[in-house]
């Protein structure tokens, strides 16, 4: 009887979010599904049921495929790019005392800017014309270079630009692996006159090899969904160069209109996110085992 | 060890400085935003490559976005968002979490992996069916449309589940023996014992808001429904012709404002938020 009222009560105390996750979650996921096997324009009514037809159109698009390829290449410069930027400067301000607080804080600034401000800023740094590094490359005698204007080199601009805003978790997700390091190990290393490089070898980085997954195996979601940087420094150019998922996504659902094909996609794209997130779950439920 | 006694302090100066000196490069950036928000726009127009307030530097921008612009009207909106999903979350989230830390029910263990199985769903991969479905209802360009999908996300009540799990029974001992309901264990021993969870959250979930640029851009087609996000994202690439450059830089600086103040204030709750994230 006790039992029964206590279940009554937890769903009262359930019911209100199970029901926004139910809809405003669940149902989408769903529908995107449902939306995919039609072609299906933003406006009027203009819906029909297609079956996969969609998804065979997906696999034969060099659009698409172009931006699978442009995302990849972004997790692929900004994740270690990311995580070794992070490991150095967790490394140099693991140190008590005002000083480094106020330097870690620093860091770590750049993090609460969203991203309209922070591609702002770097494309002024980094703009052809007037850019603060061309500038800088004038002044010396040096020949100007197109940041976001050459293929090859502006996905790796757009990737500078991400590892200047995202620096801050990643840093204090180390800083907080480091903390968790018993200091007695280290004051065994000093004893054994064990030097820096050994002591980083053979004590901290593998105490900060799980940290170190969640770090990798969380960035890359992360980065899979490159958007706002793409369309705000470079609007996925040039020759279609930095177009990513997301923005393949959003051109065919809000400038071609085609809701049914931008919902195929999608659902690419969650498939993608979705293996990420077992890996994730698995490694840290391993990792709890162990 | 020999060589630290000797050498030590010259050492560590020298590592400071280098420190300091890669800081002040990092931070850099930003600070000429906030220089070019100082400067008429006819100067930058000549040159962008002043980095110290002179004779030419003027508030004039600040003033203009405070006399009433569109700037005004988009903070509001950002301001409003905002402030429903964090209140909205920390209400959905503190009753969740408390269901699945406290009570014991049929399923739970099945239920709660369920809902957090949508942490594997981002936004960026369902926004057109969602787009859809606020289309039906016929509610986009609202302020609901902007901060409903908000609060579907599992984090919060994951966060509460975790920080009420660990809250020891003797805490509700003394209140069940009073025969006190469930809620009134919830209002007046819970909720008060987990304000740092509390706090922590309503931070991550402000800072995620306030900076959301893809469901805001969808939803809000209405110039006068814009968020600052996507407001100063669509004054970005023609400034030139509208607002002119130091406008659009007094904008930035607007934008970022709140959000740097509420890091400054809450700094430590950033700090050990983000270690919690980790599942320490």
């Amino acid at each position: 009887m006790a039992k029964r009222t206590e279940a009554k009560i937890a769903f009262g105390f359930l019911a209100p979010f199970l029901a926004v996750w139910f809809i405003l979650l669940i149902v989408p996921v769903f529908r995107g599904a449902w939306i995919s096997l039609h072609d299906w324009e933003i406006v009027g009514s203009h819906r029909y049921f297609i079956g996969l037809q969609n998804y065979v159109d997906l696999w034969a698009d060099p659009v698409f495929w172009q931006a699978i390829w442009n995302t990849t290449v972004f997790v692929a410069i900004t994740v270690p790019s990311v995580t070794i930027v992070a490991l150095l400067l967790a490394l140099a301000l693991n140190k008590p005392g005002r000083f480094y607080s106020v330097l870690r804080s620093m860091f770590f600034a750049t993090s609460v800017l969203s991203v309209t401000v922070v591609t702002l800023v770097w494309t002024m740094v980094l703009r052809a014309e007037n850019g603060l590094i061309n500038n800088m490359f004038e002044s010396l005698g040096l020949p100007q270079v197109g940041f976001l204007s050459t293929e090859g080199l502006a996905m790796v601009s757009l990737s500078v630009a991400t590892v200047w805003w995202v620096i801050g978790f990643p840093l204090m997700l180390f800083l907080a692996g480091l903390q968790q390091i018993p200091k007695d190990i280290y004051e065994a290393a000093k004893l054994d006159d064990s030097g820096f490089f050994r002591t980083l070898y053979y004590i901290t980085l593998p105490g900060l090899r799980r940290m170190m997954a969640f770090v990798v195996i969380t960035q890359t979601i992360s980065h899979f969904q490159l958007f706002g940087q793409s369309v705000l420094m470079t609007q996925g150019g040039p020759a279609g160069s930095t177009r990513s998922i997301v923005q393949f996504i959003y051109e065919m659902g809000f400038q071609s209109w085609q809701l049914g094909y931008a919902s195929a996609a999608s659902m690419v794209l969650l498939g993608v996110m979705f293996v990420a997130s077992l890996i994730q779950f698995l490694m840290s439920t391993k990792g709890e085992t162990a | 060890m020999s060589a630290s006694t000797n050498s030590g302090v010259p050492m560590v100066s020298a590592r400071a400085v280098f420190l300091v000196v890669i800081a002040v490069i990092w931070v850099f950036p930003a600070y000429w935003l906030l220089n070019m928000s100082l400067q008429p726009n006819d100067v930058l127009l000549r040159s962008t490559n002043e980095f110290l307030p002179d004779s030419n530097s003027t508030l004039r921008h600040y003033v203009g976005i405070l006399s009433g612009s569109s700037t005004l009207r988009w903070l509001v909106n950002s301001i409003i968002v905002s402030t429903c999903t964090v209140f909205f979350t920390l209400l959905l989230a503190s009753l969740g979490g408390y269901a699945f830390g406290r009570l014991e029910f049929p399923f739970k263990r099945t239920l709660f992996v369920l809902v957090l199985g949508g942490l594997a769903i981002p936004e960026q991969a369902v926004f057109i069916p969602l787009y859809s479905m606020f289309s039906d209802w016929k509610m986009h360009n609202t302020h609901a449309a902007l901060f409903l999908p908000r609060l579907a996300t599992p984090f919060g009540v994951f966060l509460m589940t975790q920080y009420f799990r660990g809250i020891p029974k003797e805490y509700e001992e003394a209140a069940k023996m009073d025969n006190a309901s469930h809620w009134t264990i919830f209002t007046k021993v819970m909720l008060p014992l987990a304000r740092p969870a509390l706090i922590t959250l309503a931070i991550f979930t402000l800072l995620y808001t306030w900076n959301d640029y893809l469901w805001p851009l969808v939803s809000a087609s209405k110039t006068e429904m814009f968020t600052i996000t996507v407001g100063m994202a669509s004054y970005q690439g023609n400034y030139a012709q509208t607002v002119g450059l130091g406008f659009l830089m007094a904008t930035a600086v607007f934008a970022s404002l709140p959000i740097l103040l509420m890091y400054v204030i809450f700094q430590k709750y950033v700090v050990s938020g983000i270690a919690m994230s980790s599942g320490k």
